[in-house]
């Protein structure tokens, strides 16, 4: 990885933030020498592997198997020792259904319409997402005044945390909001946006792009600047359209970022919940449901929680997102190796 | 008038305006009304009264109708421009409104009622900052207590997040030992399981630790990122062994490598970290929400999300602890943003 300009403030900011660890560190050095003379070096690379093990194996990977455990077992006790085995009952019911494309004739039609929601919601994200993230980038690549400013700024909702994304397009978007008073002003009614069903998840859509939009123009940036520029000299001494320029030499350069960033996307689009949460709380009806608000819906907040039949919802969209994180880590060593022939 | 046009569309070179730049124009000054635009218009609302807040069509600014006292009346009135019938113009208090007739008196001489037609009356505004609204959510709401709760999360957790996963990725870096390519793996195969997969058992082993309605079942299960073993590990690898033979051979405990050498030189990664941990768990909300369940262990996000759904109406309050649950990502923002945005276009990390 690279850290520009770093190494000036880094240890800086660094020696001020350890300060206290510092002095800690220094107290349990005597108690470790000792350790040191009884486990030896190779005990000691497992002492200082031990903690973060422990933890990721307490609360990522125990919790991993447990999951399919709970899967299997019916009833709304929380721990497994008093759940009843019910075999694969909980999946049976998610695929209950005489006809997939119509959530009604399931008989979990919460689960299918949140499944159907999130598909729409996965195409039509991840697609504009793209677009948008690409023009942007395309944009910022050029010859630009100030342009770590115009980078930051589309930056800037990156950082903005969820709650806070979904309170402030909640408050733009209701009766006596911004939008309205735009649209106001060409001779429009005020509108209810978040009251109707398809604007509602169509701003669902745009919210998202908007707050997350800057972190893929970053990493599509990246690849573009990584791009030779003698390459564009090359077409442009050949007087070489720049159509054809974007076509033969930006985008099969650009391909091994952009692809990266697709299945990026894909994978947080399919896991989608705070901002739309706060902002629609996944209406009116059932409009804007989508997946993990049903798991966490199903396991947590209803008054009948099944948390098997949210476990066994959870694995399925597990399975999904390791067949996304695969093709991730396959595109990403590929693109590695293309690195490395360059 | 043209070559004020011709100045203002110069470029540079002389070249003429090719259609691309003018996409560019309007993609970056449009970029400038909707990236900072919701957050400044938030900011904007936030200051007015209730009653501007309810106004349609909004003002950009807040502005609030003047009111007087009237004597011999216990409340103020709104203050109105009026347009009285002899068409001369008069500055009235309203008494009170019934149907299209308002009666007015004038605050100077308050004896007589004067009934004027609502549609000759304007009212006197004036510029004011509701700045109560941000003084009456600490008195009124645990609002100093979400704030505190939130930072004690975000201050421990990155704390933890620093040591535990600078021990692991020096342990990974430095030292040959059996398994480290499987500890390795199963690090970066927790990539794939994210909260919304594990959450349903990941809240029955926490219950079971007895840390359910805990801050510390909100902060324990996020320490351990795979993202920060693996940028962690990556800087280390970068300095060169030599260094810790070195210290070995002048009698340096292992502990002693780790915390004088090795963490110093990887200060750079180690602020990367620590400011993408502080961003990761100020903006937590998933996981705060199924884990507390007690008010006064609420974070900023669970109770700010918990009121806005409560408190429909009371949007005054809601804007203003936005504003404030936003400034500190907006400071880490203004100060660092060079650097996060290096880092992620390094890492590709979020």
């Amino acid at each position: 990885m690279t850290i520009d300009g770093s190494g000036k403030t880094g240890p800086r900011v660094g020696e001020i933030a350890m300060a206290p660890v510092r002095f800690a560190m220094g107290l349990v050095d005597a108690p470790l020498r000792k350790l040191q003379k009884v486990a030896g070096l190779g005990g000691m690379a497992t002492f200082f592997l031990l903690p973060n093990m422990l933890i990721f194996g307490i609360f990522v990977l125990l919790p991993f198997f447990i999951n399919f455990a709970y899967s299997m077992t019916g009833g709304s006790a929380l721990f497994l020792s008093d759940r009843s085995f019910v075999g694969v009952d909980q999946y049976a019911r998610l695929f209950d259904c005489s006809n997939y494309l119509d959530p009604n004739s399931c008989a979990e039609d919460t689960f299918w319409t949140a499944v159907g929601n999130t598909g729409w919601f996965v195409v039509l994200q991840v697609t504009l997402m793209i677009a948008f993230s690409l023009v942007t980038a395309l944009i910022l690549n050029r010859d630009l005044k100030a342009r770590s400013f115009w980078r930051a700024m589309f930056f800037f909702p990156v950082l903005l945390s969820p709650v806070v994304v979904g309170l402030i397009w909640k408050w733009i978007l209701q009766r006596q909001g911004l939008l309205n008073f735009g649209l106001y002003g060409f001779g429009f009614d005020p509108y209810a946006w978040l009251n109707d069903r398809t604007w509602s998840f169509a701003a669902a859509v745009a919210v998202s792009i908007w707050a997350h939009m800057g972190f893929y123009t970053l990493i599509l940036l990246a690849g573009l600047q990584a791009i030779p520029k003698d390459l564009y000299e090359a077409a442009e001494m050949d007087g070489t359209r720049s159509m054809r320029v974007f076509m033969r030499i930006t985008l099969p350069l650009l391909m091994p970022n952009l692809l990266v960033v697709i299945v990026l996307v894909l994978i947080r689009a399919v896991q989608i919940f705070d901002e739309v949460y706060v902002l629609t709380g996944g209406g009116p009806g059932t409009s804007t449901l989508f997946l993990t608000q049903y798991i966490y819906e199903t396991g947590f907040a209803t008054q009948l929680r099944n948390p098997g039949l949210a476990a066994a919802a959870s694995i399925l969209m597990g399975v999904v997102l390791v067949v996304l994180t695969l093709v991730q880590l396959g595109l990403g060593r590929s693109s590695d190796k293309n690195g490395g022939r360059k | 008038m043209s070559r004020v046009a011709a100045f203002v569309f110069r470029r540079k070179g002389g070249k003429g305006w090719h259609w691309t730049d003018i996409v560019t124009w309007v993609w970056l000054v449009g970029g400038l009304f909707i990236m900072f635009g919701p957050a400044v218009w938030l900011v904007g609302s936030s200051l007015k009264t209730p009653a501007a807040l309810a106004e349609f069509p909004p003002t950009i600014l807040p502005y609030v109708t003047q009111k007087v006292s009237v004597e011999g009346f216990d409340k103020p009135f709104d203050l109105y421009e009026v347009t009285l019938d002899d068409g001369s113009k008069a500055t009235l208090a309203e008494v009170r409104r019934i149907g299209i007739v308002s009666q007015m008196v004038d605050p100077k001489a308050p004896g007589e009622i004067i009934k004027v037609n609502i549609a000759q009356r304007t009212p006197v505004r004036e510029m004011s900052f509701a700045t109560e609204n941000y003084t009456e959510p600490f008195t009124h709401f645990d609002f100093f207590r979400y704030l505190w709760n939130s930072v004690f999360v975000t201050v421990v957790a990155t704390l933890i997040t620093l040591v535990v996963n600078s021990m692991a990725a020096f342990a990974l870096s430095k030292y040959e030992f059996r398994g480290r390519t499987a500890a390795m793996l199963v690090i970066l195969a927790t990539l794939m399981v994210p909260l919304s997969v594990i959450m349903v058992p990941l809240y029955s082993i926490v219950s079971a630790l007895g840390l359910f309605n805990s801050l510390w079942g909100v902060i324990l299960p996020t320490v351990a990122t795979p993202t920060g073993v693996f940028i962690l590990r990556q800087y280390m690898l970068t300095i060169p062994d030599e260094l810790v033979d070195a210290a070995r051979m002048d009698k340096a405990s292992e502990w002693q490598i780790y915390w004088r050498i090795i963490l110093p030189l990887t200060a750079p990664a180690l602020a990367v970290l620590a400011i993408f941990s502080v961003v990761w768990r100020w903006n937590d909300f998933l996981w705060p929400l199924i884990v507390l369940s007690r008010k006064e262990l609420y974070t900023l996000q669970v109770g700010l999300s918990i009121y806005s759904g409560e408190l429909n109406v009371q949007w005054h309050f809601i804007l203003a602890m936005t504003v404030v649950t936003m400034i500190p990502v907006v400071l880490v923002f203004i100060f660092l943003q060079r650097f996060i945005t290096t880092g992620i276009a390094g890492t590709g990390l979020k």
